[in-house]
């Protein structure tokens, strides 16, 4: 019960004998952050619009330079990311210094 | 819930916590409740906080925004139907519901059909036939943090599946409703998970008629008895038995009967497997050709064991797990306790229907101290058979190698 009561507002609002007639949830707080070093605003002002940034922290270590380049390229090209072309690769070159280590 | 109700829920969650800290409980009681703050998983940068989302008991978190969350694997042994609070999450797009409002919500059906469809769940419940079934929905990357080489892409350990029994109406028998005119190829699904910015593609999902028809695709507004939750999928999702979890559009809104071949990002581009029999290449090549994935490949695991778990010498132990396949149903369960060596066939238990988890089980003894690797394998009534070695594709999709769980006799 304690737990339940520690979880995000749960709003179950039935207006009928049983049939719930809404659904409203409250999401946990985001708290990712990416790493900080040379780019990681790029990494804040172009990727956490669209996702939190354990998207990033997520992936396997010791990835090639070029899975950075195609994620970005991917981004930007198919998903429409805002991206300008001249920041692709300081992007780039965040990520895999940051991320591509073992 | 107001403010003052929260801010008690929580000071009763520290006060537990405390007393805990208060030494009044055992080290292996500590360690447990410590534990339960976030699981490893056996593969680098494989730590995954365990977090509770609305409705849900805490699970492993992917992704924050859109939520990614991950079952853990222990909760397969509590019984064959994946529970609603512990079921896996998975969306694409940041963009999506939290608040949905039934007297507004409609599903609509539309395109190359007769009479345009616009139905309140209301109508959708009354309206049509009920039907149920019990079926397993994995997700396509189901896995793929254990892939060698290692791929980009979601970092699932085993969790993002799950088997539950779905109620709903039929996709055929609402498409009749609205009348298919002949030239149809292909139907779209849309959910009302959206993208962010009108620059990005939104997730839809295409079925050919033929796929659509061939078996009892639903549109469910239920699972395990209740509503569905609102993170996986509330008030409407599609269920397609034996395909993998993309296809099972979440918040459907959106039937779009199409006269050609859908070109969306999610089918031209995303979620394509190599165009050959086993689906895969040569590790670290690209596929020449790819088609986009559909029905589920066969796989097997050992749920009632952990591996590195102790096994007393001489004696016996009730192995317990789970097959499941598209839809062939299983056949039987081999099971190996010496690496693969030698097999014997398992028991199979309770048959729950042919896409659902079917349960095996057989007693273990070991006569030697040492470790020993436990494996196993389904074979379906179609005779499909899981692979004894890896196979490998770009994007992780379908894992179904041979599962291991290494134990000690003691």
């Amino acid at each position: 019960m304690r737990l339940q009561l520690a979880v995000p507002t749960l709003i179950l609002s039935t207006l009928l004998s049983h049939v719930a007639f809404a659904l409203t949830i409250t999401l946990p707080e985001e708290t990712a952050e990416y790493r900080i070093g040379p780019g990681v605003d790029l990494a804040r002002s172009y990727c956490m619009g669209c996702h939190s940034a354990d998207y990033v922290l997520t992936q396997p270590p010791g990835m090639p330079r070029s899975f950075w380049e195609a994620e970005v390229n991917k981004m930007k090209k198919v998903f429409g990311a805002p991206l300008p072309d001249d920041q692709v690769t300081p992007l780039v070159d965040y990520l895999v210094r940051t991320y591509s280590v073992h | 819930m107001d403010d003052g109700q929260t801010s008690l829920g929580r000071r009763g969650f520290i006060q537990s916590a405390g007393l805990l800290l208060a030494g009044s409980v055992t080290d292996l009681a500590w360690s447990k409740a410590q534990a339960a703050t976030k699981i490893v998983l056996p593969f680098a940068n494989g730590e995954r906080p365990l977090v509770a989302y609305p409705q849900k008991r805490p699970l492993m978190r992917l992704t924050t925004r859109p939520p990614q969350l991950e079952t853990p694997f222990a909760v397969f042994r509590e019984g064959l139907l994946t529970p609603n609070d512990a079921f896996f999450v998975r969306y694409h797009l940041a963009n999506i519901p939290l608040s949905i409002d039934l007297t507004s919500y409609r599903l609509t059906v539309k395109g190359l059909v007769s009479k345009p469809l616009s139905l309140s769940m209301e109508e959708l419940r009354t309206g049509f036939p009920e039907v149920e079934l019990v079926a397993v929905n994995q997700c396509s990357g189901n896995s793929r943090g254990f892939v060698v080489p290692r791929v980009g892409g979601g970092q699932s350990g085993n969790g993002a599946m799950g088997n539950a029994r779905w109620r709903g109406v039929s996709l055929k028998a609402v498409l009749a409703k609205a009348g298919v005119l002949p030239g149809a190829k292909q139907i779209t699904f849309k959910g009302l998970d959206a993208p962010l910015l009108p620059s990005t593609p939104e997730f839809v999902k295409a079925l050919t008629v033929d796929q659509a028809f061939d078996r009892e695709v639903m549109l469910a507004f239920a699972m395990n008895g209740t509503d569905l939750p609102m993170l996986n999928g509330y008030p409407l999702r599609l269920v397609v038995p034996g395909y993998y979890g993309t296809y099972w559009v979440k918040h459907l809104s959106e039937i779009n009967v199409i006269d050609h071949e859908f070109d969306g990002f999610f089918m031209s581009k995303g979620y394509r497997i190599p165009d050959n029999d086993c689906g895969c290449v040569e590790p670290g090549t690209a596929a020449k050709t790819t088609k986009p994935i559909g029905k589920m490949v066969i796989r097997s695991f050992i749920t009632s064991l952990d591996d590195g778990a102790a096994i007393r010498v001489g004696e016996a132990t009730l192995v317990q797990g789970i097959a499941f396949d598209s839809g062939a149903g299983i056949r039987e369960v081999q099971f190996s306790q010496d690496g693969g060596s030698s097999w014997v066939q398992a028991n199979l238990g309770e048959d729950l229907g042919n896409y659902s988890f079917r349960p095996w089980n057989i007693k273990l003894r070991f006569t030697k101290a040492g470790p020993h690797e436990l494996k196993v394998r389904a074979t379906s009534r179609s005779g499909e058979i899981q692979p004894l070695n890896e196979t490998w594709n770009p994007s992780g999709y379908r894992r179904n190698v041979v599962e291991s769980v290494r134990v000690v006799a003691l």
